[in-house]
C-alpha cells in the first residue's frame, strides 16, 4: 500500500472515529434523558475519538517514514558480499545509489555485477514488507488509541476539557518548531563561525579595518595576503542604514500622522494602499531605480556643484532604501496612532488643545512604544537589505564617513563571499558565517535596547 | 454627602429611579405633534451665560437635535435627563463645539456666550474649549503623571508665567477638586494608577485649572460607585459657586440632588425646563411626567 493512500485511509478513519465517538456519546446520553446530561458536546467526544486515531496513526507514520531509508539502508548493506562491504563509505553511497536505479528502474545491463542486482531485488522486498508493516502497524495503533478514547466515552468523561488540552499540545509545538529553527540557524552560525575564528584572530576580524578576503593560493600570487577586518563592512552598513532611517523615519512618521489624525476617511481609504504597496515593490527593482536614475543624478548634481562623486554611492543606496521602508514606519506607525482611544483626544481638545498639540503631547506619546517598534523593524530590514546595496553602492569596502563614496555592507560581502566555485572550509567562506553572527548580536542588541527604551518612557494608556 | 444618603435617596424611589420593568407600550407610544414646539416651563432667563437659538443637530442625514432654544443662568447649575439616545450628549458637546470633532456633524441655529456668538469666525475654537471646560463620562485621565495631568491645559495657554505658579495653580486646581490630600504625596505617579473616582476628580481638576467660565459635564458619575459619586458631586455643589456647570445625567436623584434647573430632552426635542424642584414635583408635561415617574427610561 502506498504512502499516499494510507494518508487517505487514515482520514477517512478519522471522519468514522469522529461519527462513531459523537453516536456513542449520544447513546450513552438516550438513557439519562439527553444529550444535556453529557459532560461535552457529543462533537467534543467524536473530537477526542477521532484525534486519538489519527494522531497515533500519524505519528507512526511520520517516524516511519523518517527511519525508513537509514534502516533499509543498512540493511542492504548487511546482506552484501565481502568484496563490496569493504569499500570506503564515499565508493559505498555511490553503489549504494545504483542499487536504488536498479531497484526501480530494472537493469537490462548484463555487465553489472549480480551482487548488486540481488541486492536491488532484496532492498525491492525490504521496501514492500516496509509498506505493508507501516500500513498495519499505523492503523493498529490508530485503532488502539480510538478504541481507548471510545471506550472512555461516558456521562462524566470531561471530553471538551481533553480536546482543549490536545489542541494546546498542538499550539506549543507550533512555537516550538519556530524557537528551534532559530536555536539551530543561530548555533550551526556560531560553529562556523568558530572554525573561521580558529584562522583568523577575532581581534583582527573585529577591530581591523582592511577587507580584502583573499587566500593565495600560491605563495607568490598577486594579492596574497588577505585581510579580514570587518570595520569597513559595519562602518558600511551603517552609514547606510543611517542614511536610509533618515530617509524614512520622518517621512514614514509624518505620513502617519496626517493619515490617521488629518485624512479624512476617503483619503485615508485610498492614500493607505497605495503607500502599502511601495511595501511591495521587490527589492531589485529599487536596486535598479538606485542604480539607473538615482546614482547617475546625484553624480551629476554633485559635479555640478564641484564635488566628486562616485558613480555608485552610499546616498543613492540608502536614499532608495529609505523609500522602500517608508511603509513599513508609515502603515505601522499609522495603526499604533489610530489604536490611540478617542478619549484621550477629546480630552485634551476639551481642554483648548490644537489638533497638532493634542496629537504632539497626547497621542504621539501614547503610541511611542508601537511607533519605536515599528522603526526597529524599518531598522532591521535596512540592516540585511542587500540588492539595493549591490547594484547602486558598490563592492569596495572603503573605510568612509562620506556618502558620497562607495562603500559595501555586510550584506552585500556575505552574498560575494558564498557565491561562485569555493572551498566551503576556507577562511573566505567561513567569514561569511562570522559576518553573520556579528550581525545577528547588532540587530539583538538594538531590539534590546529598543525595549528598554521604550519600557522605561512609555505612557501606558488603558 | 454621606453614603447613606445616597441609599436613602435609591431606597426612598422618591422619584423612582429605576423603571418598572414592564414597559407600558401606551406611553412609549408618543407621536412627535405631542411635543410642544417650545420647550415648556422656563427655558429663557435673563441674562444668560449661554443662550441658544434653534440649535438643529445633524449626523449626516439623521437629525439628532431639533429646534432647541435654552439659556444657562450665570453660575446655575442645570440637569438635562431624558432617555437613552435622545440627544443629551450632542447637545451638551454643542456648547463647546466639540462636535466638530465628528466627521460630518452639522450644528445649525445660534449659540452665545456673553452675547458673542461661538461660531463667529473671529472667535477661536481653541480658546471657546479654553473657555467652556468638559468632563466626559469615562475618566479619560491622559497617560502622564499627575501634576503633569492638571498642568497640561496651562502649559497649553500660557497661564503660568514659571514653576512656581504652575505649582500653585496644579495645587489649587487639586485642592478644589477636593484630590489635593489624596495625591500631594504622589504628583509624578501617572494618573491612570488612580481610583476611577479619583481620575474623575482628576479631570475636573484638569478642568478648572485652565480657569473655564462654564464646565461641561457628561455623565461624570457613571462609572463610579455610590462614595465616588458622593464626592463630586459635593465638588459639584462647592464649584457652582464660582462656574456654571450643565451636567447631563441618568440619575434623577442625582439631578434632583446637585441642579437649580432640569431640561427634559425627548427624541431630540427640548420637552420641559422649570427649577429642579417644579420638574420633578409637579411637571408640566405629560412626557416628563411619565420619564420621571418611570414608565420609560
Ligand atoms: N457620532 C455619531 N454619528 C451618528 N449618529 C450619532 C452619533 N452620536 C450620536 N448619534 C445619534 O444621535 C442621537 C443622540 O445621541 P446622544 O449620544 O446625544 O444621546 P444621549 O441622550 O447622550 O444618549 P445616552 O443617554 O445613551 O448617552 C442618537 O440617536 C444617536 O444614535
Ligand atoms: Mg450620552
Amino acid at each position: 500500500m502506498s504512502t499516499s493512500s494510507l494518508i487517505v485511509i487514515i482520514l477517512i478513519g478519522a471522519f468514522a472515529t469522529f461519527m462513531l465517538g459523537r453516536q456513542r456519546s449520544l447513546s450513552v446520553a438516550a438513557p439519562l434523558g439527553g444529550k444535556r446530561h453529557l459532560h461535552s458536546l457529543p462533537n467534543y467526544y467524536g473530537s477526542f475519538s477521532s484525534l486519538l486515531w489519527a494522531i497515533p496513526a500519524l505519528g507512526i507514520l511520520a517516524l516511519w517514514l523518517i527511519f525508513d531509508d537509514s534502516v533499509i539502508y543498512n540493511l542492504v548493506w548487511a546482506s552484501m558480499p565481502e568484496h563490496l562491504q569493504a569499500l570506503s563509505d564515499q565508493e559505498r553511497s555511490l553503489i549504494y545509489n545504483q542499487i536504488q536505479g536498479i531497484a526501480m528502474n530494472g537493469s537490462a545491463d548484463p555487465s553489472v555485477d549480480p551482487a548488486m542486482i540481488k541486492a536491488a531485488e532484496h532492498m525491492n522486498s525490504l521496501l514492500d514488507s516496509s509498506k505493508t508493516a507501516l500500513a498495519i502497524v499505523s492503523i493498529l495503533a490508530g485503532i488502539i488509541g480510538s478504541a481507548i478514547a471510545l471506550s472512555l466515552v461516558k456521562e462524566t468523561f470531561q471530553a471538551r476539557n481533553k480536546v482543549e488540552s490536545i489542541i494546546k499540545v498542538f499550539l506549543i509545538l507550533s512555537s516550538c518548531i519556530a524557537i528551534l529553527t532559530t536555536i539551530g540557524i543561530v548555533l550551526s552560525v556560531l560553529f562556523e563561525s568558530l572554525r573561521f575564528f580558529q584562522s583568523v584572530s577575532p581581534i583582527e576580524f573585529l577591530f581591523g579595518t582592511h577587507w580584502s578576503p583573499q587566500i593565495a593560493i600560491r605563495a607568490d600570487q598577486v594579492g596574497s595576503s588577505g585581510g579580514f577586518g570587518a570595520i569597513p563592512l559595519f562602518t558600511g552598513t551603517l552609514l547606510i542604514s543611517a542614511i536610509a532611517m533618515f530617509v524614512a523615519v520622518p517621512v514614514g512618521l509624518m505620513s502617519a500622522i496626517y493619515l490617521s489624525e488629518y485624512a479624512s476617511h476617503k483619503v485615508r481609504d485610498m492614500v493607505k494602499p497605495v503607500l502599502e504597496v511601495l511595501a511591495g515593490v521587490p527589492t531589485v527593482v529599487y536596486g535598479f531605480f538606485a542604480a539607473l536614475t538615482v546614482a547617475p543624478s546625484i553624480r551629476n548634481m554633485g559635479e555640478s556643484i564641484g564635488l566628486s562623486v562616485s558613480s555608485e554611492s552610499a546616498l543613492a543606496a540608502g536614499l532608495v532604501m529609505g523609500v522602500m521602508i517608508i511603509p513599513f514606519v508609515s502603515s505601522l506607525s499609522d495603526d499604533v496612532i489610530h489604536a490611540v482611544p478617542q478619549a484621550m483626544r477629546d480630552g485634551s481638545y476639551g481642554l483648548g488643545a490644537t489638533r497638532s498639540e493634542t496629537i504632539r503631547k497626547v497621542v504621539f506619546p501614547a503610541a511611542l512604544p508601537g511607533i519605536v517598534g515599528g522603526v526597529m523593524l524599518a531598522i532591521s530590514r535596512a540592516i540585511g537589505e542587500t540588492m539595493i546595496v549591490v547594484m547602486a553602492a558598490g563592492l569596495a569596502a572603503n573605510l568612509t564617513a562620506n556618502p558620497l563614496d562607495a562603500v559595501t555592507t555586510v550584506t552585500v560581502q556575505i552574498v560575494t563571499l558564498l557565491t561562485g566555485d569555493q572551498e566551503f572550509d576556507s577562511p573566505k567562506t567561513l567569514a561569511a558565517f562570522a559576518l553573520g553572527l556579528v550581525l545577528f548580536a547588532i540587530t539583538l542588541t538594538l531590539n534590546v535596547i529598543a525595549l528598554h527604551i521604550v519600557n522605561k518612557y512609555r505612557e501606558q494608556y488603558e | 454627602m454621606s453614603l447613606t444618603d445616597t441609599a436613602d435617596a435609591s431606597t426612598g424611589l422618591a422619584f423612582g429611579d429605576e423603571p418598572s420593568t414592564v414597559q407600558e407600550n401606551s406611553s412609549m407610544d408618543v407621536s412627535t405633534s405631542d411635543i410642544p414646539e417650545t420647550a415648556v416651563g422656563q427655558p429663557l432667563v435673563s441674562d444668560p451665560k449661554m443662550t441658544m437659538r434653534n440649535v438643529d443637530v445633524f449626523y449626516g442625514e439623521k437629525q439628532a437635535i431639533f429646534k432647541v432654544n435654552l439659556d444657562i443662568a450665570r453660575n446655575e447649575v442645570i440637569a438635562m435627563i431624558g432617555p437613552s439616545g435622545c440627544g443629551k450628549s450632542t447637545f451638551l458637546r454643542c456648547l463647546n463645539r466639540m462636535n466638530d470633532t465628528i466627521v460630518d456633524c452639522r450644528v445649525g441655529g445660534q449659540i452665545e456666550l456673553d452675547e458673542n456668538s461661538i461660531f463667529d469666525a473671529k472667535l477661536d475654537v481653541v480658546s471657546l474649549r479654553a473657555r467652556v471646560g468638559m468632563v466626559f463620562q469615562k475618566p479619560n485621565p491622559f497617560p502622564k503623571s499627575i501634576y503633569e495631568n492638571v498642568a497640561y491645559g496651562p502649559k497649553i495657554h500660557g497661564l503660568a508665567s514659571g514653576r512656581t505658579e504652575l505649582d500653585e495653580i496644579v495645587e489649587t486646581s487639586l485642592q478644589k477638586a477636593g484630590l489635593w490630600d489624596e495625591v500631594k504625596d504622589r504628583l509624578q505617579e501617572p494618573g491612570t494608577g488612580l481610583s476611577g473616582g479619583q481620575q474623575q476628580r482628576l479631570c475636573i481638576a484638569r478642568a478648572i485649572a485652565v480657569s473655564p467660565e462654564v464646565i461641561l459635564m457628561d455623565e461624570p458619575c457613571s462609572a463610579l460607585d455610590p462614595i465616588a459619586t458622593a464626592k463630586i458631586e459635593e465638588l459639584i455643589a462647592e464649584l457652582s459657586e464660582n462656574f456654571t456647570i450643565a451636567i447631563v445625567t441618568h440619575s434623577m436623584q442625582q439631578a434632583a440632588r446637585v441642579s437649580d434647573r432640569t431640561a427634559y430632552f425627548h427624541l431630540g426635542y427640548l420637552v420641559e425646563v422649570n427649577d429642579t424642584e417644579t420638574v420633578f414635583t409637579n411637571p408640566s408635561h405629560r412626557l416628563t411626567e411619565a420619564y420621571i415617574t418611570g414608565r420609560f427610561g
